[in-house]
């Protein structure tokens, strides 16, 4: 491809793939047009400084903690030796297949005033004992902690894994010990995929409202839902819905400005990265740590959920639950299948690319994650409906009568492409900090073996790529395991599926009986976990 | 990428996006419900219509806020025939926005008492749903329980269980409080509430009346059929109901209601279907099926639920609470009502 064809390549992919997030994005900056003065006035009075401070809290809390949590584990898993760590390898990724508001509600449960280790610490040991409250925004983070590390460790874990024994030889070589060579070398090259991993936790923190729901949080996503539940402004929702679309597409423009145009690509790597053996107090300690972040964060909220689950198998669970589980894996799968590719290309077309307008395009284009499902969900419904209604006006208008009837908006097209819209920013951030750790003089030495393109992409980029895709696959399908709003306002009459299940039972305070389906999406979650996550290791 | 892989893909896909675009809503016999009431609560409802007149039922599910968006973005082509709500605020804003057509029967009028339905019949109560106060009996004297509003004095400090604010039934009950009160005394009796609350409020109403069962607080306002929900659990759960505001105003009740919507094809037939849902049979079940009130004072209620006695409703018309909710919201913002 000639440089101005390629150019022309990129602008015009990253266009295409920006059009699902830029719908509700428009929709969301149109809705400014409309004043909302009266909430407005409002909100800015008795809601936004208070949901703003607490906002910004629960992303720095949240953003800090998964980063030092999870390059810490990935840490120990890529570079020691100890027992059971290829179990805890795949293992500490079991977070992801459990819904953060699964897991709010979980604790909640189990932490409050009224749950079973409070009762106990009272009767057991003095009655005046208190926990720190659950449901407090310290609770959330928590919460939200257990729930997303696992984004930066899968992500940072891959980068280390990759970087080979290359930059720890050399590293050592000038004199540095392990820890100092973790420090100045690995780290600084782990850097772009751990910053990928605290992005997606901070894009999904922004945007969360089940975990702030149930522990009691005031967010702006919470603020989001009270001006178009509370005060049927669905105008003031929007408005505030594209604030958050826009500190999202700044907060990662300020991270890829702050790592500026420093190189990250590896050379090809000399070996695997080696792992230093762990024995006694050492190896205890490892465990320990792995073992308890597994055990606070999947194992014990599992098990709660099974037991919950077991009180209501016997009425409730029935031979719809093979077509439950049957469509959210297909659904997660077609879409992770949607979304990895695009996020391929997106990275491509990405890649050394110097229009700012451009890079923008595709900043804006991962910007749906960001934004609270359920508005998204609305900002695109509304542009996809005006659509069908437009072709149902051309199609009464030529046929008359006879004209079937068009429902593009309850399909599952529909589906896929507001997926795309909210999770490809789950897809891209993997695929990105992937190619960015191939080095241009590949390219060029392909380039030089008459290995261009397509090509290129097959037999030089993918085999490198694959730990990334891979990666980005799991997030993406574990995420579609889970995903609520979307379905829900785009699923055919009679479509259900487990999450759709879990709103069933929820709605109505009915947390319980939804443990079932919630215990059988973690269940579901999990196998492409176990399955992908090696593959996710062992980067060509 | 292996050809033959590259080709499993592109099947793949193809399988996946090639789902018709067509509506399958061609039948003459059927309807379409969007319903924020969920699924196991309805569903046996619909069933039942199905196997007495043949008519099929279509349904999906959702927040009330989010098909209410559906249904106005969708328009004249909404394959929807009736929305169906847990809430009167919802069908108000619904048929404030003009997705809901009036609809005359004398059936309806007949069984649906009118401080439960729409003054133009736009929309329709199908059971009712009672939020009052509920009490720990060992450490207090139901003798001291009066008012909603009497839970804003001094003598409950650190003794109030409150749900938050966010929750629909919360914003009506305050809309009410409003409708009947004013706003500055409501106001008043909401800072109140605030400043004696035992701890931060609630996300759902089973954690609150297990933390009254648990000693956390003293009282609580809640609605009757969680409560009904844990009793069937457990019997001698230690929380009792108190039917708040007899002599001033009654107890404050929110609708499970439907209307029928402004474009619907078959409007006839979804008028029949909302007239059988207010007969015996439907309303037999809302009553059984979550331990609500049927809205037809001839239906008989769950034994359970009858053991709490008999009240007096608030008969302030339920549309109140979907024009004064905003101002509630407010506010509840302004109280510190979080």
């Amino acid at each position: 491809m000639t440089s101005v064809a390629r150019r022309r390549w990129a602008a015009g992919a990253l266009a295409l793939l920006a059009i699902p997030a830029l719908l509700p994005l428009v929709s969301a900056v149109a809705a400014w047009a409309v004043p909302a003065t009266e909430v407005w006035a409002h909100q800015l009075r008795h809601v936004l400084p208070r949901v703003t401070v607490n906002t910004a809290l629960l992303l720095v809390l949240v953003g800090t903690a998964t980063a030092l949590l999870g390059t810490a584990l990935a840490w120990l898993v890529a570079a020691h030796e100890f027992p059971f760590r290829r179990v805890f390898a795949w293992a500490l990724l079991l977070p992801l297949a459990v819904p953060a508001y699964v897991l709010a509600v979980v604790f909640a449960g189990a932490l409050d005033y009224a749950g079973p280790l409070q009762v106990w610490l009272r009767e057991a040991i003095h009655p005046g004992l208190r926990l720190p409250p659950i449901r407090s925004l310290g609770g959330a983070a928590l919460v939200l902690t257990l729930s997303l590390y696992p984004y930066v460790y899968l992500l940072a874990r891959v980068a280390f894994e990759s970087a080979g024994s290359r930059p720890l030889e050399v590293a050592q070589s000038l004199g540095l010990d392990r820890g100092a060579a973790l420090r100045r070398v690995l780290l600084p090259l782990a850097r772009p995929a751990v910053a990928a991993g605290v992005a997606l936790v901070c894009m999904e923190t922004l945007a969360d409202f089940g975990v702030v729901a149930a522990l009691n949080v005031d967010t702006f996503t919470t603020a989001i839902y009270r001006a178009w539940y509370g005060m049927f402004s669905v105008t003031a929702a929007l408005q505030m819905a594209a604030l958050l679309g826009l500190a999202a597409i700044l907060g990662v423009w300020v991270e890829r400005r702050a790592r500026g145009t420093r190189g990250y690509a590896g050379q090809r790597p000399g070996g695997e990265l080696p792992r230093r053996p762990l024995r006694g107090r050492e190896a205890a300690a490892a465990i320990a740590f792995a073992g308890g972040v597994l055990a606070v964060a999947f194992v014990l909220p599992t098990a709660q959920l099974v037991a919950w689950a077991w009180q209501h198998a016997a009425t409730d669970l029935d031979s719809r639950y093979w077509a439950f589980a049957g469509r959210s894996v297909a659904l997660a799968a077609s879409g992770a299948l949607v979304v990895v590719a695009a996020a391929l290309v997106h990275g491509y077309a990405l890649r050394g690319e110097p229009r700012a307008w451009v890079v923008g395009l595709g900043r804006v284009a991962t910007a749906g994650y960001a934004i609270p499902g359920t508005v998204l969900a609305v900002g695109l419904f509304a542009p996809v409906a005006g659509l069908n209604n437009w072709l149902q006006y051309r199609l009464d208008a030529t046929l008359g009568a006879g004209a079937p009837q068009l429902f593009l908006q309850g399909t599952l097209l529909a589906m896929l492409v507001a997926y795309l819209a909210r999770f490809l920013a789950v897809g891209a951030g993997p695929v990105e900090s992937g190619l960015e750790r191939i080095h241009r003089h590949l390219d060029e030495a392909a380039a030089l073996l008459g290995q261009r393109g397509i090509a290129r992409l097959r037999r030089v980029h993918l085999p490198l790529l694959r730990g990334s895709l891979f990666a980005a696959a799991i997030l993406v399908f574990v995420d579609l395991m889970k995903e609520l709003p979307i379905t829900l306002m785009t699923r055919p009459f009679g479509f259900e599926t487990l999450a759709v299940r879990v709103f069933e039972m929820a709605a109505e305070g009915e947390w319980q009986r939804a443990a079932l389906p919630a215990v059988l999406i973690v269940a579901v979650g999990m196998v492409p976990v176990v399955l992908l996550a090696r593959r996710a290791t062992h980067v060509a | 990428m292996n050809p033959s892989f590259r080709t499993r893909v592109v099947s793949t896909l193809a399988a996946v996006l090639a789902t018709t675009a067509l509506a399958p809503l061609a039948a003459a016999e059927s309807l379409v419900v969007y319903s924020a009431r969920n699924e196991q609560l309805i569903k046996p409802v619909f069933d039942a219509y199905t196997r007495e007149t043949g008519v099929e039922v279509k349904f999906t599910t959702g927040d009330a806020a989010v098909l209410i968006e559906r249904l106005a973005a969708e328009g004249r082509n909404s394959p929807a025939d009736l929305l169906l709500t847990v809430d009167a605020g919802e069908l108000w804003n619904a048929a404030q926005r003009g997705l809901l057509q009036p609809v005359k029967s004398a059936t309806l009028a007949r069984k649906v008492p009118a401080h439960l339905r729409d003054p133009e019949g736009r929309w329709y109560g199908l059971s009712m749903r009672a939020r009052t106060i509920f009490y720990s009996p060992q450490r207090v004297d139901a003798r001291t329980l009066s008012t909603y509003e009497a839970l804003a004095q001094p003598a409950w400090k650190g003794r109030l269980c409150l749900r938050t604010s966010k929750k629909v039934y919360n914003q009506s009950l305050v809309a009410m409080m409003i409708s009947r009160d004013g706003e500055a005394k409501t106001e008043q009796v909401v800072r109140g509430w605030v400043s004696n609350l035992a701890t931060e409020v609630f996300a759902n109403d089973t954690a609150l009346l297990e933390a009254i069962a648990a000693g956390q607080c003293d009282v609580g306002i809640a609605n009757t059929y969680y409560f009904g929900r844990i009793l069937k659990e457990r019997a001698d759960f230690p929380v009792q109901p108190f039917w708040a505001n007899q002599a001033s105003g009654g107890v404050h009740v929110n609708i499970s209601g439907a209307g029928v919507t402004r474009h619907s094809r078959r409007a006839a037939a979804a008028t029949r279907f909302l007239e059988w849902l207010s007969g015996p049979a439907a309303q037999a079940h809302f009553a059984a099926v979550n331990m609500e009130f049927p809205v037809n004072p001839a239906a008989a209620v769950d034994p359970v639920v009858k053991s709490w006695g008999s009240f007096e409703p608030s008969l302030i018309n339920v549309a109140e609470a979907g024009r004064l909710q905003p101002a509630a919201v407010r506010l509840m913002d302004r109280a510190g009502y979080r």
